[in-house]
Order: C-alpha cells, then sequence, then structure tokens
C-alpha cells in the first residue's frame, strides 16, 4: 500500500496577480476610495495656493531703523535685476573701438572702527579694507546707474578680477597689489565686445573674460574707478594708477560719484588727485548685484509664492501616515499581507502610490502659486529679481518632490510606528521645526532681533529640502548675509533635496526590515 | 417573596472617575514613555543648543533662558501626542463606548481624563525644565553668557518665570491636544490639526511680508505667545508681556477643552 502524497491546494498566481503594477493598482483603489483622504490631498493643493495672497503683501514695505518705512529707490542692471551702481568714476567720453591700459600699484582703504562712546566727531575711521575692495578700468554706456559695463580690477583680498554687467565675474591673477608687485589691467573695446586682460609686467599679457554688451552704443564712457563696499558710511578704497594709456584721444579726465552723494552707502564725495605719472582715487560704494540686505525691496522674492508649502505638507503627511496604520488599526494590514505575501513589494507599491500622490498635488500646487504669485508681486510693486524660466521649472519640481519625499518618509515612519499620531508628529516635527529654529522667528531672542538662528537645522534634517525653492542665486562677488530671512537656504537646491531623498530611503529601508521581521 | 434584585443606584463621585481614569492611565506603557520623551527631548535639544551658543560681547543680545529652553520646540509635539493619545486611544480602540457605559455622565468622565492627564504632564515637564534650566547653568557660563556680559545668575526673577511659563506652557499644550481630540476623534487627524496650529502660526509670520500681520500673527499664534513667556532679555520689544502670552495659550487651552467638550455631549459615540 501506497502513502498517498498530499499536495495542499495552491491555486496558481495568475501573470496578471503576480505584477508589482497590479499591487500598485489595488493601493491606489485603497487610496481613492477613502473619501477624506482625497479631500485631505486637495486641501494640500488649496493651502499652497491660497496662501500666496497672505504671503504677498501688497505695497512694498522696508524695515527702517522706526519701524516700517519707504523703500528707497534701486536701479536695475540691463538683465532687469536689482543692482548696487555706486562708485567713484574718473571718465572721459569715447567713441569705437579701442584699449584703455592701466597699472595699479597700490590699493588701501579706511574702514569704521567700532569704538564705544566717541560719536561727537562723526564715526572713527582706521585702515582696513573689505574683501571686495574694488580698483580698476571700466568701459561703462553712461555715467546713470545701472548701465551696462565691463572692468578690469584689483580688490581687496580676491586678486585681479574681471567683472561685466553687475552678475558676472571671473578671477585674474592671484594675490594683492603692491608697488613692488604692480598689476596691470587693460580692456579692449571691439563692437560690442569687451576683452579683459591682465599681466604682472606690462609686456606678457594674458585674456581674462570677454564680455559681450549689445547694449553699447557707440560713444561710451572710459575710465579709472574705485569702489568700497561697506555699511559703516566710512568705508573708503584708495587706489593708486600710473602708466594710463588709452587708444582713442585723450580729452581729460573728469570726476563722477555715480548714484550721487549721500545714498547708496556713499556718504562722501571721491576724490581724484593728478599728479605727474600717478592719478590716485578714492572712492566708496560698489558695482555688484544687490541682493540679501543690499536689496532694498523688501525682501519680495518669488519663492514666497511657494511660502505655503508648509501649510500644505501637514494634511499630507497625515494622508501618508494613515495610508499605513489606518491598515494596522482596522486589521485590514492582515488582509494586505495576505492578498500579497511579499511584503517589500506590498510597502514599495504603497510608497509608489503615495509617492506620486504627493508629486502630483505638489506640481498642481507649486504651478497654480507660481501662477496666482508672479501677477501678485508684479501689482505690489517694487523690483524683484528675475527669476530665469529654468530656475521656476526646478521650483515647481522641487517642490513636488519635496512632498512626495515627505509623503514617502511618512508612509515608512508610520510603517515603523505603526501608530497615526506618533508617525505624523515624527514626521511633522523634523520638517517643519528645523526651519523654526533656523529662522528663529521670536523676536527678541537670540541674535538680537535679525533673528538669525543656527544653520545646521536646514543642513542635516529632511527640512533642508527647502532649498529647492530659493529663487535668488548667491553672489560670490558679493559678502552678504545669506540669511534665511533674505531667502538663502544653507544647502544648494538640488543637495537639499538629496538630504531629504536620504532620509526617506534610510526610513523607508528601515520600514522594509521591521515590516518583513514582524508579525503583522 | 419578591425577585427584584435591589441595585444600588450608581453613584459618579468624581473620586472615582478619577482613580478609574488613573488606573487606565498607569496601567499603559504608552503615556509614561511620552512623558519621559517630553524630558529627554528638551534637556538633551536644550544641552545641545547651549553648547553650541556663544556670547562674545556684552551686546550679543543672546537670551539664555530661550537657548537652554530650544528643546521645546519638538519637545511640545511629544507632549502633544500624549494628549492626543489620552482621548484618541479611547476611541481607535472603541474603548469610549465601555468608559461612558460605566460613567455616563459624560463631563465628569472628561474633566476626570484631563484631570488625570495634567498632574503628570505638569510633572514631567518641571522635570524637563529643571534638566535643561541646570544643563544650560553649567554650560552657558562657558560659553560667554558671563556677569560681566551682563547675565546675571540663573535664580533671577525673570529665570524663575521663564522655567515657571515654559512648565505652564507644556502642560498646557498637553491639555489642548486633548481638547482637540475629543472634537476631532481621530488621533491623526487631531495631531495634525495640533502641530499645525502650533507650528504654522510662528512659520507664517516668519514668511510673510507684512510685518504688522506678521506680529498679529506671534501674538495670536499659542507657541510663539507661550515662547514669550521664556524671555529673560529685551521683554519690552516681545510682542506680548510673558504672562500675557500664557494668557493667550491659556485661552487656546480653554477653547480647545470646550469644543471637546460641547462634542462630547452633542454627538453620539
Amino acid at each position: 500500500m501506497t502513502t498517498e502524497t498530499v499536495t495542499p491546494n495552491r491555486s496558481p498566481l495568475t501573470p496578471e496577480r503576480e505584477s508589482f503594477w497590479h499591487l500598485v493598482h489595488s493601493e491606489w483603489t485603497k487610496f481613492r476610495t477613502v473619501r477624506g483622504w482625497v479631500i485631505a490631498v486637495l486641501v494640500t493643493i488649496v493651502a499652497i495656493t491660497a496662501f500666496v495672497f497672505a504671503a504677498i503683501g501688497v505695497g512694498r514695505s522696508c524695515v527702517g531703523p522706526g519701524g516700517p518705512s519707504a523703500c528707497p529707490a534701486q536701479p536695475t542692471g540691463p538683465g532687469g535685476e536689482p543692482v548696487q551702481d555706486a562708485f567713484y568714476f574718473a571718465h572721459q567720453p569715447v567713441t569705437g573701438n579701442g584699449t584703455i591700459t592701466v597699472q595699479v600699484t597700490s590699493l588701501t582703504g579706511q574702514v569704521a572702527v567700532p569704538q564705544a562712546g566717541s560719536e561727537s566727531d562723526g564715526p572713527p575711521v582706521g585702515p582696513g579694507m573689505p574683501p571686495w575692495s574694488k580698483a580698476g578700468i571700466i568701459i561703462k554706456q553712461n555715467t546713470s546707474q545701472g548701465s551696462a559695463y565691463g572692468a578690469m580690477m584689483v580688490t581687496g583680498s580676491h586678486g585681479v578680477r574681471m567683472q561685466w554687467d553687475y552678475v558676472n565675474d571671473t578671477p585674474g591673477l592671484a594675490g594683492g597689489v603692491s608697488a613692488s608687485a604692480p598689476r596691470w589691467l587693460r580692456l579692449v573695446r571691439d563692437g560690442a565686445t569687451i576683452t579683459g586682460y591682465d599681466s604682472a609686467d606690462g609686456t606678457h599679457w594674458t585674456p581674462v573674460g570677454t564680455a559681450v554688451l549689445p547694449e553699447l552704443t557707440s560713444t561710451v564712457q572710459v575710465g579709472l574707478f574705485v569702489a568700497a563696499p561697506g555699511e559703516g558710511n566710512s568705508t573708503t578704497a584708495t587706489g593708486v594708477f600710473r602708466h594710463i594709456w588709452l587708444s582713442w584721444p585723450a580729452a581729460g579726465w573728469k570726476g563722477t560719484n555715480v548714484g550721487g552723494v549721500g545714498q547708496n552707502f556713499v556718504s562722501v564725495p571721491g576724490t581724484l588727485r593728478q599728479s605727474v605719472g600717478t592719478l590716485t582715487m578714492t572712492g566708496s560704494g560698489d558695482i555688484s548685484p544687490a541682493v540679501g540686505s543690499t536689496y532694498s525691496g523688501g525682501g519680495q522674492s518669488l519663492q514666497r509664492a511657494l511660502a505655503g508649502t508648509f501649510f500644505g505638507l501637514i494634511p499630507l503627511i497625515v494622508v501618508a501616515a494613515m495610508f499605513i496604520t489606518a491598515e494596522y488599526r482596522r486589521g485590514l494590514i492582515r488582509v494586505s499581507l495576505t492578498a500579497a505575501p511579499r511584503r517589500g513589494r506590498l510597502l514599495a507599491a504603497k510608497a509608489v502610490v503615495i509617492g506620486a500622490v504627493g508629486f502630483v498635488a505638489g506640481l498642481v500646487a507649486a504651478i497654480l502659486a507660481l501662477a496666482v504669485g508672479t501677477p501678485l508681486l508684479r501689482r505690489a510693486g517694487g523690483l524683484q529679481w528675475p527669476v530665469p524660466l529654468l530656475t521656476e521649472a526646478r521650483m515647481v519640481v522641487g517642490t513636488a518632490a519635496l512632498l512626495a519625499l515627505a509623503a514617502v518618509l511618512a508612509l515608512a515612519i508610520g510603517t515603523i510606528v505603526r501608530r497615526s499620531a506618533p508617525a505624523v508628529a515624527i514626521v511633522i516635527v523634523v520638517i517643519l521645526v528645523p526651519y523654526l529654529l533656523a529662522f528663529n522667528p521670536v523676536p527678541g531672542s537670540q541674535g538680537s532681533g535679525n533673528g538669525a538662528g543656527p544653520a545646521w537645522p536646514l543642513q542635516i534634517t529632511p527640512a533642508a529640502a527647502l532649498s529647492v525653492q530659493q529663487a535668488v542665486p548667491r553672489f560670490y562677488q558679493l559678502n552678504d548675509s545669506y540669511s534665511l530671512q533674505n531667502g538663502y537656504y544653507p544647502l544648494g537646491p538640488w543637495v537639499g533635496l538629496a538630504v531629504e531623498c536620504a532620509w526617506a530611503a534610510a526610513a523607508l529601508t528601515l520600514a522594509y526590515y521591521v515590516l518583513r521581521r514582524r508579525d503583522a | 417573596m419578591s425577585l427584584t434584585a435591589r441595585v444600588a443606584p450608581p453613584r459618579y463621585l468624581p473620586g472615582q472617575a478619577l482613580h478609574a481614569e488613573w488606573t487606565k492611565f498607569r496601567t499603559v506603557a504608552g503615556p509614561a514613555w511620552l512623558l519621559a520623551g517630553v524630558v529627554t527631548l528638551t534637556v538633551a535639544i536644550g544641552a545641545a543648543a547651549a553648547s553650541a551658543a556663544q556670547c562674545q560681547s556684552a551686546t550679543c543680545g543672546i537670551d539664555p533662558a530661550t537657548v537652554s529652553f530650544t528643546g521645546i520646540y519638538p519637545a511640545q509635539a511629544v507632549a502633544a501626542v500624549a494628549g492626543v493619545l489620552a482621548i484618541g486611544n479611547e476611541y481607535s480602540t472603541g474603548m469610549i463606548k465601555l468608559s461612558l457605559t460605566a460613567m455616563p455622565r459624560r463631563l465628569t468622565w472628561f474633566f476626570a481624563k484631563a484631570t488625570v492627564l495634567t498632574a503628570p504632564a505638569l510633572t514631567a515637564s518641571a522635570l524637563a525644565v529643571a534638566g535643561a534650566a541646570l544643563a544650560g547653568r553649567l554650560i552657558l557660563p562657558g560659553h560667554g553668557f558671563t556677569r560681566a556680559h551682563g547675565y546675571a545668575s540663573l535664580t533671577a526673577a525673570t529665570d524663575f518665570r521663564a522655567a515657571a511659563g515654559t512648565v505652564l506652557y507644556l502642560t498646557l499644550i498637553a491639555l489642548l491636544s486633548l481638547g482637540l481630540a475629543a472634537a476631532i476623534r481621530d488621533s491623526a487627524a487631531a495631531i495634525g490639526l495640533v502641530l499645525g496650529v502650533l507650528y504654522l502660526f510662528p512659520l507664517a509670520a516668519a514668511v510673510i511680508s507684512n510685518p504688522t500681520l506678521a506680529r498679529h500673527l506671534n501674538q495670536i499664534g499659542p507657541l510663539p505667545a507661550g515662547l514669550d513667556a521664556q524671555a529673560t532679555i529685551g521683554v519690552h520689544s516681545l510682542p506680548l508681556t510673558p504672562w500675557q502670552g500664557l494668557g493667550v495659550v491659556a485661552l487656546w487651552t480653554a477653547g480647545a477643552l470646550l469644543l471637546g467638550a460641547l462634542v462630547l455631549i452633542i454627538r453620539d459615540v
């Protein structure tokens, strides 16, 4: 007699049920058929879009010493961007193509020295130099602020630079300038093209950069300039020029304080002293993009339109965490795991669904917010930093990715802790609290009113991803407070998003591990 | 001979309700862990913030109490979870039906619940604040927070106010969460709402362009108003005085408890 082997009856998996996308489809069905969750996602979109109206104030307001005050006028550069354009300019008009060459033998400076209790005879000054003090040669459309220019200069501590049209900067020879180590600078104009050269000996010339300035007309102002950025109102730079040579017919130098005296941090008129073979100039101000504290527009930039992200995140996080914790609470997880015994695939399908929901919600919300915010900002008046289309696309896609990753993080944390309230609280805290700590909005606390908190909360937490919303670039050639208050995040846009991505990936890995090891 | 059993009429003494709720509270592990979390987070983050703070001169303008109590930012979320779960767990497990059968006077039950949460929350907050203040006192003088830079000892009246204010703040937040959870009945949605109420006011004030509106948001939001009670320097420049700020939080908590009580009375379980 033979023993009959009993094989358990197992219905074969159809290829369709075997497929991952089938699982995604079933998870999507679970999601969309819960009315409360769909409403919460709609609330996410509406909250982000609606907050634009609160975030963008009507009319600019600048905070002066005595509270809100009118914003001072700010010139704009050829690209429409707000700029600082105040310096001392020794110039003469020239027509057509040509060359200017000069030797700079010295650049020195005076800065305000902090001193207690001696305000009677003006602010005390002493020797010192801002790193971006400038002295050099410039070819500029005219002497009005914001006009196109190309310049070669020696700087306080950044060597020789070529700069043009406020935002462009290229390094030349490194090292400081002195009588024993002079710097030779040359600018060549050929139509709309200006090429800068530098040399240590006046014989061997190296091209530094080429600027194309389509705005230049036939007649331009060419000459020497000095500038010294600084808020002290008493920061000045003095440059000594020798061997000045122009290929154009010389007409004598005329000194002009571009931008006027008494504003733009320029309180003292510049001076021009000529002796045999030497020209000494003293001046203050700066030629640079105007961002951060130097931008007087009240800090309204396009990223303000996305400020509602915080509001949108909360309902999304609640829904994403519940997407798994509700299964535990109702015991549905056992049904889900019976139907899809490969637990990793179930978690992956849930992550795909909730990530896609977050991404689409973020995409729609960000597009709507920018569409609403752009005309609102324009109506609010004042200057805004022009945001290129590519940056706008990065802000939109980045916001969508930020929301998607936050949703995946909430799902993963929900899988790990299996309870709604702690999961929601953890994710909200790690995304919202770092911004608060970095911003430190409580007046009168740290940093006496400017409220700058530490940078690390926005470097190591998932909140780092908010940097994808930064609209205004940083400029190497401008020392300024690139603070959160001025719209600057400590990390670059994609690096910040990568930090959040790493958190979501780590949480998802841990979730996968515990989901496989634990009983449901 | 009558077969009718004589059943003593039920008595709903508040003391019995309190005792029952206290038994529920102490026999599950969750609340104890959460309150331990409040203490740990407050002390650990306070100590970390104190270690990172530097005061170089007499004009650095950094408030030592605010630095020491930085841990309040995340710790209040843990207190909020404790408050939400006190009610939320009753609903998610169906326990609420049993509780209200045993104690049909819903308000008595509700205030027993709130009272039972208050005492441990107050204790945990006091421990947390004492630990954070101690850590700050040990660490901060080594980072320039000295008498020479204008920082008197931590026993000054303002420091006591900051500590007491922070203890009351944490407790009020736990009660606020309990009230909102009773109104919402779902733990996930309730914690989302509570943390939204806490964090979104200061975040909105940080990102909007209108300084007047931002100041008002800092006055009406429970978090920024409550943290005004922490200030020991620059108090005159705050949107609210410290006790006014705590009053705003108390109003929020009273409102939330009232709402929770109303929903509990009006709606079916």
